[in-house]
């Protein structure tokens, strides 16, 4: 039996063990929002029956456990990434928010007219839109690496677009439309050695192998928890001491400053600065649980099934007449996009959820890259940790049924 | 339980794939004196609708778009049975389609619908009825001249 029993893995998701349709329900939408462990719901529970209070300020002995709680979670993150120190470590809402943060902070001090953002065509709109609303608000441009027929960054463009004017390089690490596992850290090494600092999206990417942002050298990196197998409503920017200490505050409120008269506001230390109000506790409680649940199983042998799954998978649809991969680097990482002949990516959806299967159907939040393939939407499969070569079994069995209905 | 596949019968019936396979009146409307653009932005379907009315008559309609199954065949539908209607008639129409496929075939009298019964399967399935209304809004906007973009959120 090899150390990663994906049976056994299944029993921890309360969620999974149910019939839809009647039929077993397929998973298959874990890029969308993954489904989560019961030690993740029992975290949040305990918290509550047990820790609750607000965090930072009671001199309680129930502040000081959700205190610890909260700053525990704070350095379990810390690990997960391998930052060098908790306070690089910012709770944030979400991927979306995290980015909004640097392009409110660094890019209110750093970005003028004139000067560029340099984005890539695969992005999400999360790391499209806060850098255009930057744009708009300074007078800078918006400039994109674009992308291959395969779905990979053209990395012969890049250097030409890394130029003195560029001020930051904001780069998915896994695109969430077409699965392709981008070289952050040769990215992050190019735009380095001009003085460009790099944000990587890694809402993708974190879910499926490890990563250690030291070794990728990036300036900030962002995740979200719900996609972690963890709870809404919760994420983190990670951010360079040396990045953040400069930066002033993204929203203003109580816990982000040292000390407030009507005259004069002294900012808190980092990584408070950037979290205004009471934070969302059991977002991070239940966020440090999940990651504790994926570093018990493992994350390199969570990394070596979503591999063979994902090879299992692209070849298991590649044999469904008519299928058309969208997005086929040579690298991809829990996403399987793909049209089939001329029938809408909505039909097959639906026809899908009848056989209790949910995939996503529709642009991805990703329109310019979707653009790009010409096409307005895609069907995307996203296998986890959870699923099984069943579950792909079970979608090729339907997407053969699709075909039926369509023939 | 067989349910769950008659449903989808009902959704996908000959008349809804053959219409969304060769969609009726698919082109601009020569001499149009109205015309909408519809847009769903959840799924990124997007069609426009053109018309020529004459006084209170729809004396011809057309569509041109993309779209899944559902939203090609009710738009080809809705073609077909808006022309040589008045405006009166064609609103009467889109009221009748929004309730037959928010509130299903039991909520209005289906026989004076035609052709356009075939999309009372799309009750069953809510997720799909801004696919099968898109194209009866932008007739509705274009009929009242409106220039801004429908959409459905």
């Amino acid at each position: 039996m090899s150390a990663f029993d994906v049976q056994r893995v299944r029993e921890d998701f309360p969620l999974l063990r149910q019939e839809v349709r009647g039929r077993p329900l397929v998973y298959l939408d874990s890029a969308a929002t993954a489904q989560k462990p019961q030690a993740v719901i029992d975290a949040i529970v305990r918290f509550y029956q047990h820790d609750n209070a607000n965090v930072h300020r009671g001199v309680h002995i129930l502040s000081e456990r959700a205190t610890e709680a909260y700053e525990g979670a704070r350095e379990t993150v810390r690990g997960f990434l391998n930052a060098r120190d908790a306070r690089e470590i910012i709770f944030v809402r979400g991927t979306t928010e995290a980015i909004n943060l640097v392009a409110q902070t660094y890019g209110r001090k750093h970005v003028g007219p004139g000067d560029e953002i340099l984005i890539t065509q695969m992005e999400h709109h999360a790391n499209i839109v806060p850098w255009r609303m930057l744009c708009e608000q300074t007078g800078a441009t918006l400039r994109v690496i674009p992308v291959d027929d395969r779905g990979e960054l053209v990395l012969d463009a890049v250097d030409a677009l890394l130029t003195e004017k560029t001020r930051i390089l904001a780069v998915t690490h896994v695109s969430n439309a077409l699965g392709t596992v981008n070289p952050v850290k040769e990215l992050t090494r190019r735009a380095h050695a001009k003085g460009i600092p790099v944000l990587v999206d890694g809402a993708q990417s974190v879910t499926h192998f490890p990563v250690d942002v030291q070794d990728l050298g990036c300036d900030f990196y962002a995740l979200s928890g719900h996609k972690l197998f963890g709870p809404t409503g919760i994420g983190v920017l990670y951010g360079r001491l040396e990045r953040l200490e400069p930066l002033p505050p993204y929203q203003g409120g109580g816990d982000m400053i040292l000390s407030v008269t009507m005259e004069k506001i002294t900012y808190n230390r980092v990584p408070h600065r950037f979290e205004a109000g009471t934070p969302n506790l059991e977002g991070a409680v239940g966020l440090a649980a999940a990651i504790r649940y994926l570093q018990a199983l493992g994350l390199d042998a969570i990394a070596e099934h979503d591999r063979a799954l994902m090879a299992y998978a692209t070849q298991a649809l590649e044999s469904v007449p008519g299928l058309r991969m969208v997005g086929t680097a040579r690298e991809k990482a829990g996403v399987l996009s793909f049209t089939l002949e001329d029938i809408h990516p909505h039909d097959v959806g639906t026809i899908l959820d009848r056989e209790g299967i949910c995939i996503r159907t529709g642009h991805h939040c990703a329109q310019p890259v979707m653009q790009h393939f010409k096409l307005p939407a895609t069907a995307r499969a996203s296998p986890a940790l959870y699923n099984t070569r069943e579950d792909v079994d079970a979608l090729v069995r339907g997407l053969h049924k699709v075909r039926e209905v369509f023939r | 339980m067989s349910s769950d596949s008659d449903d989808l019968k009902d959704l996908y019936q000959e008349v809804v794939l053959e219409h969304s396979k060769r969609p009726r009146n698919y082109r601009v409307v020569e001499g149009a004196n109205h015309e909408a653009a519809g847009h769903n932005p959840l799924c990124g379907d997007q069609l426009s609708v053109t018309m020529k009315v004459d006084g209170d008559l729809i004396r011809d309609i057309g569509f041109q778009g993309q779209g899944c199954a559902i939203s090609r065949a009710s738009a080809s539908l809705m073609t077909g049975v808006v022309k040589d209607k008045t405006r009166a008639e064609a609103e009467a129409l889109f009221e009748k389609v929004h309730k037959l496929v928010t509130e299903g075939p039991e909520s209005v009298d289906v026989d004076s619908l035609g052709k356009l019964a075939v999309l009372s399967g799309v009750s069953e399935f809510p997720a799909r009825v801004k696919c099968a209304s898109l194209a009866w809004h932008t007739m509705r906007a274009a009929l009242e001249g409106r220039d801004e973009a429908v959409s459905t959120e």
